[in-house]
């Protein structure tokens, strides 16, 4: 014993071999330690040499972007009349206040969402082609972030306040921008509302109106009551087997038929419906793998505690339950937000459409691959930040671990 | 106690009654909503003058299909019509599911590589090919891409493949009289081939030395090829060239633009999801496996065959079959650019006939068919590369 404690009190550390620290040696180790791998390294360095710079090249020399900028405004909001713009600017404002909000409650991922949002609001500014309106009330937008950032900081309560905010944001928004028919805010039809406003509008209620929807399916396919979880089951796989462009076909030609006479539901309300009614099936098999993941032990207390069924439900499994599956559902709302643009195939101009009529402008012809390359990157950018901040609240959730 | 035995719950707390209650309650309400939708639709329809009822299968379809696999003319009917939709359907799903699993294994295992580079590009692919629609995605390929490439005489040329705005021509095989015999032949070494691997495995373990199994496998498989090539005189198959005619290509495989647009943009985008799944197959091999072994000094191509994809398997595959059906489901959006797989003719044929609700209903089935079928082999298969409970 005595002669290994010796042995570690005379055991100094060592100084790395100097050979193993730098740039060289980064490059051996990483891209060169075989024969193989050098192959690997220059033939990928070698394809990513030509894609770059062709891309680059087309980017900045060969691209003719006026396709875009003439046409700003029909991409972001279509042919919402422009003496009523107002109102989806103030829409927005009033989610930039709760994204300013929130960042100031919950910091962390919800600073850096605000902060790419400013990024974006940032860029709009400086581009030459933004009307001089326009920047003001995107400078206007950034203000109201910033002071919801110190809002949600020092307010007291700020949490339910956002959480409050949140949760009357769409349908204060939808009832702003529809309008009452009365005074300042005449009646905007929806076959109005296009472009990424109109993404955006049919992917938020989808989502939002698919996650109630999601947990009772779930809750009920797991039931013990056979009419119910047969009932379930059947809507889940029926849905879930079929693609949703049939169901888009279904809301747009069969649902009129199946109403009763004199009774109408608008195109683009039609298409909410469906595309709620295809996540739902989805987001109702997210959930049951959030259930399947409650160990029995919780049931058992809860029952044990003298917990009727309905509250243990409500307030033992379905908190865990939820919470462990945010990043799945994150991912469904990605994916839905994405085949948001199946509407267009159905007859609404929403970004895809939009992008469809630009391009046949004959001021515009041939001009395909800006225009698609334009959306694809909107579409890109909001994506990536959902699927970045999945990634970035499973990690701060620490879900992923087990 | 005993007193309280005689007292009678009152039903509306009776664990018994409550249940079966309100099934009956929920039960009647769908039955009411469904039997007020239906006789809606039933009047709606009457109001149109269209007589629910398959019948008009039987009717001309009068319109025309451009990539038919079956032979079909405008004056056929409906049901054949459909039947030209299912096999393209079919036919986009079974090309893209292979592609899409080669090029997603292929990229989810350079996501792994120890070599940064190719790392970070296949990342890079991930990333940009996950998160834009998939529709955007064939609309480029398809608008963006093909159609601006140059005119059928001036058509890019790599050896014998020809790409143009009419799409791509490339060689292909034909069959002569002697590839069936081949084909026989071939199955039969492929046999003959496992039976030889399988004995020399046994051998090997009795006898406790190296039989070499896989050379003798390959080598019985080889003897077969040889009597093959010394049965018929030839090769398998004759290989056709496209040769350039004065207005399109004869002879070799042509590929139309809008067929190549919706399989390029199916198997860029599912392999990014097949990638990952891999990925993250792989890496849920706990690394006490790899260690052990390492440890029993088994080689690194060995271990990857023996003990990590074993393992990996098992957890990979009830993702890839999701996604297996989910490319299935997506080869719909041909319609945007109007190659006629099942969604395409439904539609033609709804605005044609205006049964709508029939169409929808055989949509509904075909879809469901397909994914109950598939679910049921992939079922079946990741049952026998499940764990064994005890």
């Amino acid at each position: 014993m005595s002669e290994n404690l010796k042995l570690v009190e005379y055991t100094k550390p060592i100084a790395p071999p100097v050979n193993s620290i730098g740039a060289l040696e980064w490059l051996k180790k990483n891209l060169f330690n075989n024969w193989f791998n050098s192959v690997l390294t220059i033939v990928s360095a070698i394809v990513l040499y030509l894609v770059v710079t062709n891309a680059l090249y087309w980017v900045f020399i060969e691209a003719q972007w006026a396709v875009i900028s003439n046409n700003y405004k029909l991409f972001m909001v279509g042919q919402y009349p422009v003496s009523e713009l107002w109102r989806v600017w103030v829409a927005l404002l009033f989610a930039s206040l709760l994204f300013g909000m929130s960042s100031g409650v919950w910091k962390g991922t919800m600073i850096r969402i605000a902060s790419i949002l400013t990024l974006i609001y940032l860029l709009h500014i400086i581009v030459p082609f933004t009307a001089t309106e326009s920047k003001v009330w995107l400078s206007a937008q950034i203000g109201v972030l910033i002071f919801g950032y110190f809002l949600g900081s020092f307010l007291p309560k700020a949490k339910w306040i956002t959480l409050i905010g949140w949760f009357f944001v769409i349908p204060v928004s939808i009832l702003l921008l529809r309008g009452f028919g009365i005074g300042a805010f005449p009646l905007v039809r929806t076959n109005l509302w296009n472009g990424l406003l109109l993404t955006i509008l049919i992917s938020i209620v989808a989502i939002v109106l698919s996650m109630p929807i999601g947990v009772l399916l779930a809750l009920g396919r797991t039931s013990k009551l056979p009419a119910i979880k047969y009932f379930c089951i059947s809507y889940i796989e029926l849905i879930r087997g079929i693609p949703l462009i049939t169901i888009l076909f279904m809301a747009q030609i069969i649902v009129p038929l199946f109403l009763p006479p004199g009774m109408a539901i608008d195109n683009v309300v039609r298409v909410m419906i469906g595309a709620t009614l295809f996540t739902s099936a989805y987001m109702a098999e997210n959930v049951r793998g959030g259930l399947q993941s409650i160990p029995k032990g919780q049931y058992e207390a809860a029952k044990t505690i003298g917990l009727n069924p309905v509250q243990t439900t409500t307030f033992i499994i379905l908190p865990q339950a939820l919470r462990a599956i945010i990043p799945t559902i994150v991912g469904q709302s990605i994916s839905m937000f994405k085949d948001t643009t199946l509407v267009a195939i159905v007859g609404l101009v929403d970004l895809l459409g939009i992008a469809q009529s630009v391009k046949s402008n004959p001021d515009f012809l041939g001009r395909h691959m800006e225009v698609y390359i334009f959306i694809a990157f909107v579409y890109w950018v909001i994506a990536y930040t959902m699927s970045y901040s999945s990634r970035r609240l499973e990690k701060s959730l620490g879900v992923g671990e087990r | 106690m005993s007193k309280k035995i005689g007292v009678s719950t009152p039903f509306w707390r009776d664990n018994r009654i409550i249940p079966i209650l309100f099934q009956f309650v929920f039960v009647s309400i769908v039955v009411a909503l469904g039997w007020f939708l239906i006789s809606n639709a039933i009047a709606g329809l009457n109001r149109l003058g269209i007589n629910f009822g398959f019948h008009f299968l039987r009717r001309t379809a009068s319109f025309n299909i451009s990539e038919a696999m079956i032979s079909y003319e405008p004056t056929d009917t409906y049901a054949r019509a459909f039947l030209v939709g299912i096999l393209s359907t079919i036919r986009i799903a079974v090309i893209g599911i292979i592609l899409t699993t080669i090029l997603g294994v292929f990229v989810g295992i350079a996501r792994l590589s120890n070599n940064w580079l190719v790392k970070k590009l296949s990342g890079l692919y991930i990333e940009i090919f996950r998160n834009t629609p998939l529709l955007v995605q064939i609309l480029i390929w398809y608008f963006a891409v093909i159609l601006p490439l140059p005119q059928v005489q001036d058509s890019i040329r790599i050896g014998s493949f020809y790409f143009n705005n009419r799409g791509a021509a490339i060689p292909w095989f034909t069959a002569h009289e002697g590839t069936i015999i081949w084909i026989i032949i071939f199955v039969i070494g492929i046999v003959g081939a496992i039976l030889m691997w399988k004995y020399q495995l046994t051998q090997q373990m009795k006898a406790g030395k190296r039989k070499y199994p896989f050379i003798w496998s390959i080598g019985t498989l080889f003897v077969f090829i040889l009597l093959a090539f010394i049965v018929t005189q030839s090769g398998p198959a004759n290989i056709s060239t496209p040769e350039l005619g004065t207005f399109n290509f004869s002879g070799g495989l042509r590929i139309s633009p809008e067929f190549a647009a919706i399989l390029i943009g199916l198997v860029m985008y599912t392999a990014t999801y097949i990638a990952e799944i891999v990925r993250a197959g792989i890496q849920s091999v706990s690394k006490g496996q790899t260690e052990a072994s390492k440890a029993l000094g088994i080689k690194n191509s060995t271990m990857m065959r023996l003990v990590i994809l074993p393992q990996a398997v098992r957890i990979i595959i009830p993702p890839v079959t999701s996604q297996y059906l989910n490319l299935t489901k997506n080869s719909s959006l041909a319609i945007a650019v109007g190659y006629q797989e099942l969604v395409s003719v439904g539609g033609t044929a709804m605005n044609q006939s205006g049964h709508s609700v029939e169409i929808i209903l055989i949509m509904i089935f075909v879809y469901s068919t397909i994914s109950l079928t598939t679910s049921l082999f992939m079922n079946i298969f990741n049952k026998r590369s499940q764990i064994v409970e005890r």
